[in-house]
């Protein structure tokens, strides 16, 4: 589990994280959003213990992650800018991986080269950007995480090899109830993959939540009635958040149960009645009430 | 048998769940037969485990399925007599529409009633069944 209470992080006058809380469930696959600039990789720097909070505590299960040994090896990071010494070739780089890390599995280590169909001779600056990116996925992988800290993993990878990747993950957490941080300024990406989302701007997490649970307690309604009274009667016990007319026919976003609102409005007898499920982009639109601009902007 | 659609509005929780409802009702799922395990599943699938084992859960809740520690998750026994008020209420909709449109296409009322018996005596032959 990760959890940060009210970090906040400075550089000079610049207030990169402020009050920040997040809370990462064991064995979730926790999706990190937010536009350029917002803080996601700053606040990846705090949990796998590379930067330090001005205020505020960072722990993995329950200990603090900063200047600790027996906990950061549990973690694999692959971050955005990768960095490898310089002319190793891609198998003497899992060599030092291998004296680094106890953990090290060499037979997935193997198998993973070749399903990713890489060049293990090959030195790793003259693989391409997108292939660097696979490679140090693989190393990580190969040290067997407790926790896995992904920095814009899917950046610069094709379609085929990202379902791979995401493979992996899931097999991992699966089979070893890894837990999966990975930070993105994409939420339609992070969508199919991820069971718990937070959104940060301006280095503050506006919104954190289960994603299913976000999903299912929200409703589009179109409906039509026959009586215009019959309306208000309808809507009397349902939280209505949004609402507006097409014509006579009613647009209304409603966040309760499902049976309940289905019901509500059935019992009625409506000449319309269609129920849709939410995009994302709408639900957030939603739930924030407000700053359409940057959810639009990480959904773009 | 296990197929999502990833450009579908329904969430990939609600596609599982629906997926294992139809199976079972068609018949691919039988009683007391047993699920794939939650981590084959999400595997198979590509899915976060966490997603499927809420899945589950619903369908547990719901009383398609039942789980026994330790040894998996199986096809619930059809309690002969106890109707689902969900699906109840979807046929009877789905009825309604289909009468609505053979009427409005022309047919009288005899003719309509007429194609809702060839319908049964289809099923009783055991020939309507997809």
């Amino acid at each position: 589990m990760i959890t940060i209470t009210n970090l906040t992080k400075r550089f000079e006058d610049f207030e990169a994280l402020s009050k920040l809380d997040m809370n990462v469930k064991k064995g979730s696959i926790y999706g990190l959003v937010g536009t350029n600039g917002a803080g996601k990789t700053t606040v990846i720097k705090h949990v796998t213990g590379v930067l330090r909070g001005d205020s505020g505590e960072v722990m993995i299960d329950g200990e603090p992650v900063y200047n600790n040994v027996s906990e950061k090896k549990r973690i694999g990071y692959v971050q955005d800018e990768l960095y490898f010494l310089g002319n190793y070739s891609f198998k003497e780089m899992g060599r030092f991986y291998k004296n680094i890390y106890k953990t090290f599995n060499e037979d997935r280590f193997k198998e993973m080269v070749n399903n990713f169909d890489l060049d293990l001779n090959l030195k790793l600056s003259r693989f391409s950007k997108g292939m660097q990116k696979q490679a140090a996925f693989i190393l990580t992988l190969c040290t067997m995480p407790d926790y896995l800290i992904l920095d814009e993993p899917i950046d610069g990878l094709d379609p085929i090899i990202r379902k791979l990747v995401w493979k992996y993950i899931v097999k991992d957490v699966a089979e070893r109830e890894m837990t999966v941080l990975v930070s993105s300024h994409n939420l339609r990406e992070m969508e199919d993959i991820c069971d718990s989302i937070g959104i940060i701007s301006k280095g503050r997490m506006i919104i954190e939540r289960d994603l299913d649970e976000l999903k299912s307690d929200i409703h589009k309604v179109q409906a039509a009635f026959k009586d215009e009274g019959i309306e208000k009667e309808v809507l009397k016990d349902l939280k209505v958040v949004h609402k507006e007319r097409r014509g006579s026919v009613g647009l209304y976003i409603i966040r309760d149960k499902k049976e309940k609102v289905e019901k509500a409005f059935k019992d009625t007898n409506p000449v319309i009645f269609d129920m849709l499920p939410l995009s994302l982009e709408e639900i957030f639109i939603y739930e924030m009430g407000g700053g359409e601009d940057e959810i639009e902007a990480i959904l773009s | 048998m296990f197929q999502l659609d990833t450009k579908s509005r329904r969430t990939i929780y609600q596609q599982v769940v629906d997926n294992v409802k139809e199976l079972i009702l068609s018949g691919v799922l039988k009683e007391e037969e047993q699920l794939p395990s939650v981590r084959e599943l999400s595997k198979l699938l590509t899915v976060n485990p966490n997603t499927v084992l809420k899945a589950y859960r619903e369908l547990e809740y719901e009383g398609y399925v039942y789980s026994t520690v330790g040894q998996g998750t199986f096809v619930q026994k059809r309690q002969k007599g106890k109707v689902d008020e969900e699906l109840l209420f979807n046929g009877r909709q789905s009825l309604e529409n289909g009468i609505k449109e053979l009427l409005y296409a022309g047919l009288s009322e005899e003719d309509t009633l007429k194609e809702v018996n060839i319908i049964l005596e289809k099923f009783r032959k055991g020939t309507g069944s997809k």
